[in-house]
């Protein structure tokens, strides 16, 4: 059962790429304090972004001709795994980097791939991903929002919600219904550019319960679109969203989001000189090393050409389990010790990473609907 | 080479001489000696040994599959461990005796397949020791169908060189491994079972609930395959982060996907006559051979508290490179 799912290794060229990435970050965020660099992928600075494509570590995996770097998945695993362990703030780049530019490489026009993709590997362009909608959230294929084709162009109108940066985004790739209605379920669907600063698009950010902004609801009113605002095939949008989760599920992010406490929490156990957590930091240091192991065997399927959407599924659902544990067992550990101080920093990112936990298995696809997709590849459905 | 060229014979090879009737009947006390016979006679036994010294001088890496056949096929004998056993002796220039070899890297709990293997190689700490099981007295733990024997004595034999991390990290390694492949074995026969057995007019596997417990099952059974993949992926000199690594994640996970599978089979599942207890008897065996997870997590845990070192950097210097 999945058994090309096998031990992989990173090759050395792709290896050869960490000692400039490293060094990139300690010059860029030493300033950063660890619970503002908890935030990892949900970190947002566009300056930090813009300064990582002028270094050329965004695009890694787009080809040379349209600014990219013609490397492959390896590549981007090392980098994004330094940029991750290390808490740098990502967000900005994220989505266009990790989905939009790939998307569009796959199924854009000629037109679509050099307006975007150029300016996405600068980190220029700023995507967002429209999926969520106020009465379908797992439930994609009944999104209602609608996209009429009305003489050389498209007019849209509904809404999206929780959708991660939308305030900070230059477009969004939505997923609307382009013909039929609900009972088509996935037929009908298409995948529409937006420009978040064309006329009749609201944004409105959502404060979430650690008082950060990330996500918005976005409000669409006879917005018009050119007919080249469409990506790939009309009523494709299903195939095509799923091809791209395949990206979305399989990274590093899907381990990597507690590292930083992690870190933190191992570094006050070592000042303190505390022995009767051994055995708790080796078990989460061994499942760690197995989610890499597994993350890099689903980036080499990737690399094999494929598109693992089962595979970066089991990943996902067994690293999210993980970054979701982190914060549960180093609270019970510190919270053992009654009478041994804790920093403040260390206090205030175990609390974010509490609080902002339970998002790590909705986004991207929730627990449940991931199991069923591994159920599905099981032959159980 | 084509791991496929050298699973297949021997998958073949055990499928025909170790059906669940043959491990039924050494486990309760047959002669194990027809299927050492076809197993030595395949030739994998002396699969790691270097060719200078007339063996295949495969990596624990390339064998790691067919430990994991052995797994899936509660084959009956110390076969992984001897293979193991004859690498580290032709590398000594000490002769290999011919029947099963088992690792013995305590002499305080039982030794899994104790009951038929005929030689121990032991770690003694300073060295290691070849030794006749007889030596050893091996007595039955008394639990039904079980071959791990109970051991005690002070083995004295010929001695070699330790590996420089011990035999417990190669134990634990194969440990992994097998297990390993008896999660996959059980993850097959669980899923398929699902999908067969009806109740309320549908197979119990389209139930929501079976499926999320399966999908479960599948992930741990993936998490081991790979964890002990990257814990052979060192060869015999295995570091202590890599064994603990593997052991840990299987060792954690197998008493889980024992519990699945038993729960989806239901009352049928814990029959004598029905194979799956082949498998589970055996998970929760190796989980505790060599070191269970609660040792191993120490270990590593011990390691790791060392240094100052950031954990994915850690990880990759340790358990990786």
């Amino acid at each position: 059962m999945f058994d090309t799912l096998t031990l992989a290794q990173l090759p050395p060229e792709d290896e050869a790429l960490r000692p400039a990435i490293r060094a990139f970050i300690d010059q860029h965020i030493a300033s950063i304090p660890m619970d503002r660099r908890a935030r990892s992928w949900q970190g947002f600075s566009a300056e930090f972004s813009r300064a990582l494509g002028q270094a050329g570590f965004l695009g890694l995996t787009l080809p040379k001709e349209y600014g990219g770097h013609g490397k492959g998945p390896f590549a981007r695993f090392v980098v994004v795994e330094e940029l991750l362990s290390a808490g740098a703030p990502v967000a900005a780049h994220w989505i266009a980097d990790r989905q939009s530019a790939p998307l569009l490489l796959n199924f854009g026009t000629e037109a679509q791939r050099r307006k975007h993709i150029p300016a996405i590997c600068r980190g220029e362009q700023l995507f967002c991903i429209g999926m969520s909608e106020p009465g379908s959230g797992s439930d994609l294929a009944s999104v209602r929002t609608r996209a009429e084709l009305t003489g050389g162009g498209w007019v849209v109108n509904g809404q999206k919600i929780w959708t991660t940066n939308a305030m900070h985004s230059d477009y969004m790739i939505a997923l609307i219904r382009t013909s039929g209605t609900s009972a088509d379920r996935q037929g009908g669907l298409s995948q529409l550019i937006i420009d978040l600063k064309a006329p009749g698009v609201t944004v409105r950010p959502i404060v979430d319960l650690t008082g950060d902004a990330h996500f918005a609801e976005v409000f669409f009113e006879n917005v018009e679109l050119g007919d080249d605002a469409l990506v790939g095939q009309e009523g494709e949008g299903w195939k095509q969203v799923v091809a791209e989760l395949a990206f979305e599920r399989s990274g590093p992010e899907r381990i990597y989001s507690s590292a930083v406490l992690l870190d933190a929490w191992i570094k006050h156990v070592q000042a303190v000189g505390r022995k009767d957590c051994e055995a708790l930091v080796g078990r989460l240091t061994a499942e760690l090393a197995t989610l890499r192991a597994m993350s890099i065997a689903c980036t080499a399927r990737l690399v094999a050409g494929e598109s693992p959407v089962v595979e970066a599924s089991i990943v996902k659902d067994r690293g999210t389990g993980f970054e979701q544990e982190l914060p549960v067992v180093i609270a019970d550990d510190l919270a053992a010790h009654p009478d041994e101080a804790v920093s403040e920093e260390l206090y205030r990112t175990l609390l974010y990473v509490t609080h902002i936990a339970p998002s790590f298995s909705l986004r991207g696809g929730t627990r449940e609907i991931l199991r069923g997709i591994i159920a599905r590849g099981m032959g159980l459905r | 080479m084509d791991i496929n060229e050298l699973l297949e014979p021997f998958v073949r090879m055990l499928d025909a001489a170790a059906p669940p009737a043959v491990v039924r009947a050494i486990e309760h006390g047959g002669s194990a000696a027809a299927l050492w016979d076809e197993i030595a006679q395949s030739g994998f036994l002396d699969a790691l040994v270097a060719e200078e010294y007339g063996g295949a001088g495969l990596s624990l890496a390339d064998i790691e599959p067919l430990i994991e056949a052995l797994g899936a096929r509660a084959v009956p004998l110390p076969v992984a461990e001897t293979i193991v056993a004859r690498a580290l002796l032709a590398s000594a220039g000490v002769a290999a005796p011919d029947g099963p070899i088992a690792l013995v890297t305590s002499l305080a709990q039982p030794v899994p397949c104790g009951l038929v293997a005929q030689a121990v190689l032991f770690d003694r700490g300073d060295a290691l020791v070849l030794c006749e099981m007889a030596q050893l007295s091996p007595e039955q733990t008394g639990v039904t169908n079980s071959l791990a024997a109970r051991i005690s004595g002070n083995p004295e034999g010929q001695t070699l060189p330790r590996p420089g991390t011990g035999l417990r990290p190669i134990a634990a390694v194969l440990r992994a491994a097998l297990i390993a492949g008896a999660a996959a074995r059980l993850c097959d026969v669980t899923t398929a079972y699902a999908s067969e057995r009806v109740q309320f007019g549908k197979p119990i596997g389209r139930q929501q609930s079976l499926q999320q417990m399966l999908a479960v099952m599948a992930e741990d059974m993936i998490a081991c395959r790979i964890a002990a993949q990257l814990g052979a992926s060192h060869g015999l000199e295995v570091p202590l982060a890599a064994a603990a690594t593997a052991k840990i994640t299987t060792s954690s996970a197998a008493p889980r996907i024992a519990a699945t599978a038993h729960a989806v089979h239901g009352a049928i599942g814990i029959s004598e006559e029905y194979d799956l207890q082949l498998l589970t008897r055996r998970l929760h065996e190796w989980r505790m051979a060599d070191g269970s997870e609660g040792y191993w997590s120490r270990v590593l845990g011990q390691q790791r508290l060392a240094t100052t070192a950031m954990s994915v950097d850690w990880i990759r210097q340790n358990v990786f490179a």
